[in-house]
């Protein structure tokens, strides 16, 4: 599944410049911590999270995730999200819970 | 040790949550650079920005360095204080002394110096109370 399926099954929209839609993604995430992220993160993952700071994006991009998942219209702008595009890590915003986003994302057959 | 084919050293600022995580990409692009393979550039990634932001989080300020020669990836971290009253304690999983600024950004998980231990081939920390703490990670190449 790419980030463009990935953000019409979560009902979401790109933040990040167009080019990162065509990413795969490997496998999916929830996790606010980001020490416990590190230590999980894997390429490819997409990542839950309702943090909007830029280590979200060091993070991120160290574990070469493909994308970055807000839930429950969290929205992310400024540096961040600058800095999300220049590591070409896509962020999607949903409007759906982070517990429903993962529901979705099991059902379509994403592993953990 | 051999020669080292690349030495660089970063300077980590106090509370600088805006460049924190820089050194780490950095030295995780100069390691892809040379060709190091993917699951050692993992472990020394993940390790590097645990130790990056633990100098951020708890230290005064300090130095993070990377050394690479034929055989070995070096990681040390040398900072000027506080040190670590209780070092025991501070390699256990969940500890944290991280403060509430640095909770709500998603850190203190107290699971920094596990990282770094669980990721390193070898892992060595000393820490004086009152002058400061030293890190040494050593990751095999071959």
């Amino acid at each position: 599944m790419t980030v463009a399926d990935l953000t019409t099954l979560i009902e979401g929209s790109l933040l990040t410049p167009p080019a990162g839609e065509a990413r795969d993604v490997s496998c999916g995430y929830t996790c606010d911590l980001l020490s416990w992220v590190m230590a999980h993160g894997k390429p490819g993952m997409a990542w839950i999270t309702v943090q909007t700071h830029l280590n979200v994006i060091a993070v991120a991009s160290l574990a070469e995730m493909s994308c970055i998942i807000l839930p429950e219209g969290i929205q992310m702008e400024g540096p961040p999200l600058d800095k999300a595009g220049q590591e070409d890590i896509a962020v999607i915003a949903s409007p759906l819970a982070a517990y429903e986003i993962c529901a979705r994302m099991a059902a379509a057959g994403i592993p953990a | 040790m051999s020669a080292p084919a690349l030495q660089k050293t970063y300077q980590v600022q106090h509370r600088d949550f805006g460049t924190a995580g820089e050194a780490s990409a950095d030295i995780k692009r100069m390691l892809r650079q040379l060709g190091v393979q993917s699951d050692i550039l993992r472990r020394v990634s993940v390790a590097a920005y645990e130790a990056e932001l633990n100098l951020v989080i708890h230290s005064l300020g300090g130095q993070l360095s990377l050394e690479v020669d034929t055989h070995h990836i070096q990681l040390s971290t040398s900072d000027t204080g506080p040190g670590i009253a209780d070092l025991e304690a501070a390699m256990r999983a969940g500890f944290s002394t991280a403060d509430d600024e640095a909770r709500g950004m998603g850190f203190g998980a107290g699971m920094g110096l596990p990282n770094m231990k669980r990721n390193a081939d070898a892992f060595d920390i000393q820490s004086t109370l009152g002058q400061g703490t030293q890190i040494a990670m050593t990751f095999n190449l071959s």
